[in-house]
């Protein structure tokens, strides 16, 4: 049913995402799905990385240990870099879940962020065609 | 400090593009920020710079509501004190940072790119520069543009006199010109562009190369206190770090405040001139019915209700922008906002005596070249009006700016050279102030010299720019658009100022949670409109700012040693990898 899962990641708080990498995993396993990480970040140094190259070393290294614990054979990664992270937030979201074909997408619902000015998730789903999963947790 | 072109921090954090000198250091960004949330609203803030500045900002704001005569004269002897005595040291560190920053432009430390030696620039040329120049002058070019030519003009053409303690009583930029009308413009327009040229744009480039620099390729947090890492080393952690993020906010949040006043109160006095009704030498002048700009010996006090009502209506847009982010908002404001400034540029350059201000053009800039070292002169000086209320108050000014501008042009700024970043952020908006000033005051002197228009003579320094306009043709639009530009010029400072102070106040973050932004506008909002209805009302603002400016200027020449041994490491560490590829 679903080919291509994407998954937004937010490194700074990757505590927050077991429940959802636990379903991405069992999901991915039962639809035979390629599943993709997306991190969003801005070009000044953070508390996840110092620089946008640094960032996306630390998703793909995320990325290779989640691929271990949840018995998938591998996990892509897509960093995206904006100005403005907590405010493009939503757009980059958006654009990802095109520029990947992703049919399912995959969030925690703190993840990316905690709500802050409205639902990432919501606005995911009202603003593409494809399939939203909110994990509470 | 290491030389790295592998990993480099404690956390493992990683590269920036290509080779560069990266700092370790034991700090992770975002360690002393407390989380949480407050009812639906999440927090991120630095602990304790977010506390402390606001809790001192909102009972300094207190203090000038509880006891406004206190205040009112506080704020005056401060102004006083702080200008008379200290204008020396303003001039110095001016003239310091301007040949600081022409020094590294043709140094080889130039060639240093930020953001690594790969890193690719975030934004095009087009929106760069109007997002730094929206930043960097905004209002002040709509309110000063026609004035402060033409106020330099008319002092120089009075000419000097002496008060019985021999000291000079008028306000004449040097020596004056008395009764030479064409030495007159030369002196005014080279003391205007003084104001507003290199000095001011060195200021703004020091803060922005320091925080680009030690941000982007040393890999600390954005944030004043990480340029001064070579000088401090560890404790820009501790309090000394607190102390200098605590005075950066203060320093913008007075500035930004000043700023939104002049704003308002230049677009409150352009609607009601020319939107408004009633005379205001009767007290019936209004807009909207309520009262504004009213003649003082009409007895009618002025209704703060439109300050009020302007400052909400555009700190409200301000919060749409800052919502909306960078790209979404900031830079989409900022175009508009450079694409009417060219519209009201042009027109006024082809409506009014075309040839003339293009002669303008050219012999400003050599009576520039011509009187700069004497008005650049922080000793011995005789135009003691001059310094102290002009040049001492504008330094002051944009030094308690820098950080705020500085801070927001380092961040719009990754990928460029040092170079190409001090070229453009140092002489082409020069060059275009020059520009500004030659035509909008070179028209308005022109009216009064040629035409013997009293109204740009006469008119208070908030109207001249609409009485220049009142002049030539199409005067409903043109005025249209100047309070247009008004009103945007002061959003796009108030958000880009919004932004910075988040920054700040979140320990260099810039993902804190977008209902902090909220605060910080809304907050500055509040500042600028309890300080203007208050006794001293622009008054109080402006020594705010000059008291802010002076611990910055500080800053600002420490700032210049920490550049310059870091532009050092950096460019020792490209070397050293040079040979290897």
């Amino acid at each position: 049913m679903f080919k291509h899962i994407m998954l937004p990641v937010d490194l700074a708080h990757p505590d927050k995402l077991n429940r959802a990498l636990q379903v991405t995993g069992d999901l991915a396993r039962h639809h035979d799905a390629r599943v993709t990480f997306v991190g969003v970040t801005g070009p000044q140094p953070g508390s996840v990385a110092a620089s946008p190259e640094g960032f996306a070393q630390k998703l793909a290294a995320f990325a290779a240990i989640q691929a271990e614990g949840l018995g998938l054979s591998m996990i892509e990664t897509h960093p995206v870099t904006v100005p403005d992270p907590a405010a493009d937030l939503d757009r980059a979201l958006e654009r990802a879940v095109h520029d990947l074909g992703a049919d399912l997408v995959v969030m925690g619902s703190h993840i990316p962020r905690r709500f802050d000015l409205g639902s990432h998730g919501g606005r995911v789903a009202s603003h593409t065609d494809v399939s939203v999963m909110l994990v509470r947790g | 400090m290491t030389d790295t072109d592998t990993d480099t921090s404690p956390q493992g954090i990683p590269d920036p593009d290509g080779h560069h000198h990266a700092i370790e250091t034991e700090y992770d960004i975002g360690q002393d920020n407390i989380e949480g949330s407050l009812g639906p609203f999440g927090f991120d803030i630095h602990n304790p710079v977010f506390l402390v500045s606001g809790v001192i900002v909102a009972a300094f704001v207190f203090f000038t509501l509880a006891l406004p005569d206190q205040a009112g004269a506080l704020f005056s002897t401060l102004f006083t004190f702080v200008t008379g005595t200290f204008d020396w040291f303003f001039l110095s560190v001016g003239n310091i940072v301007v040949l600081f920053c022409l020094a590294l432009i043709v140094l080889p430390v130039g060639s240093v790119r930020l953001g690594g030696a790969d890193a690719t620039p975030d934004y095009g040329y087009v929106g760069w520069f109007a997002m730094l120049f929206a930043a960097g002058m905004g209002i002040g070019l709509m309110f000063y543009g026609v004035s402060e030519p033409m106020s330099h003009f008319s002092t120089a053409l009075g000419g000097t006199t002496t008060g019985p303690d021999g000291l000079r009583t008028d306000w004449a930029p040097l020596g004056g010109a008395a009764g030479n009308e064409a030495e007159a413009v030369r002196l005014g327009m080279a003391a205007t562009i003084y104001h507003w040229g290199l000095h001011p744009w060195a200021m703004y480039a020091v803060v922005a190369l320091a925080l680009a620099l030690f941000s982007y390729n040393k890999g600390l947090p954005l944030t004043i206190r990480s340029a001064f890492y070579p000088l401090l080393g560890e404790r820009v952690w501790g309090w000394p770090g607190h102390v200098i993020d605590i005075l950066a906010v203060f320093a913008t949040l007075f500035g930004l405040a000043t700023s939104l006043g002049f704003g308002a109160t230049q677009a409150a006095n352009g609607l009601t001139v020319l939107y408004g009704t009633g005379a205001a030498e009767d007290g019936t002048r209004a807009f909207l019915g309520m009262p504004f700009g009213n003649a003082e010996a009409s007895g009618v006090v002025d209704s703060g209700a439109l300050l009020v009502l302007l400052i909400t209506a555009i700190t409200a847009i301000a919060l749409i922008s800052v919502i909306r982010g960078l790209d979404g908002g900031v830079k989409i404001l900022s175009e508009i906002n450079m694409g009417l400034a060219v519209l009201l540029l042009g027109f006024v350059l082809l409506a009014g005596p075309t040839l003339a201000l293009i002669q303008t053009f050219f012999s400003s800039l050599l009576a520039y070249g011509e009187y700069l070292p004497a008005l650049a002169n922080p000793f011995g000086r005789e135009d003691t009006n001059f310094v102290q209320g002009w040049t001492a108050f504008y330094w002051a000014w944009w030094i308690s700016w820098s950080p705020f501008v500085g801070m927001f042009i380092a961040r719009v700024s990754r990928g460029r050279t040092v170079r190409e970043f001090l070229v453009c952020v140092l002489l082409i908006p020069s060059l275009v102030c020059v520009l500004w000033m030659s035509v909008f005051g070179g028209t308005a002197i022109q009216q009064f010299i040629l035409d013997g228009y009293q109204g740009v003579a006469d008119a208070p320094l908030e109207l001249k720019l609409f009485e220049m306009l009142a002049a030539l043709p199409l005067a409903g639009i043109t005025s249209m658009i100047g309070i247009i530009l008004v009103i945007v010029f002061f959003v796009t400072s108030s958000d880009s100022g919004s932004l910075v102070i988040d920054t700040i106040t979140a320990g260099g973050k810039i993902d804190a949670p977008v209902p902090q932004r909220v605060f910080w506008c809304s907050f500055e909002g509040a500042v600028a409109i309890v300080l203007l209805l208050s006794a001293g009302g622009l008054s109080s603002l402006q020594s705010m700012v000059i008291s802010t400016g002076l611990p910055f200027a500080v800053v600002l020449l420490a700032l210049c040693l920490c550049i310059a041994l870091g532009l050092r490491t950096e460019r020792a560490a490209i070397k050293a990898a040079t040979p290897a590829q």
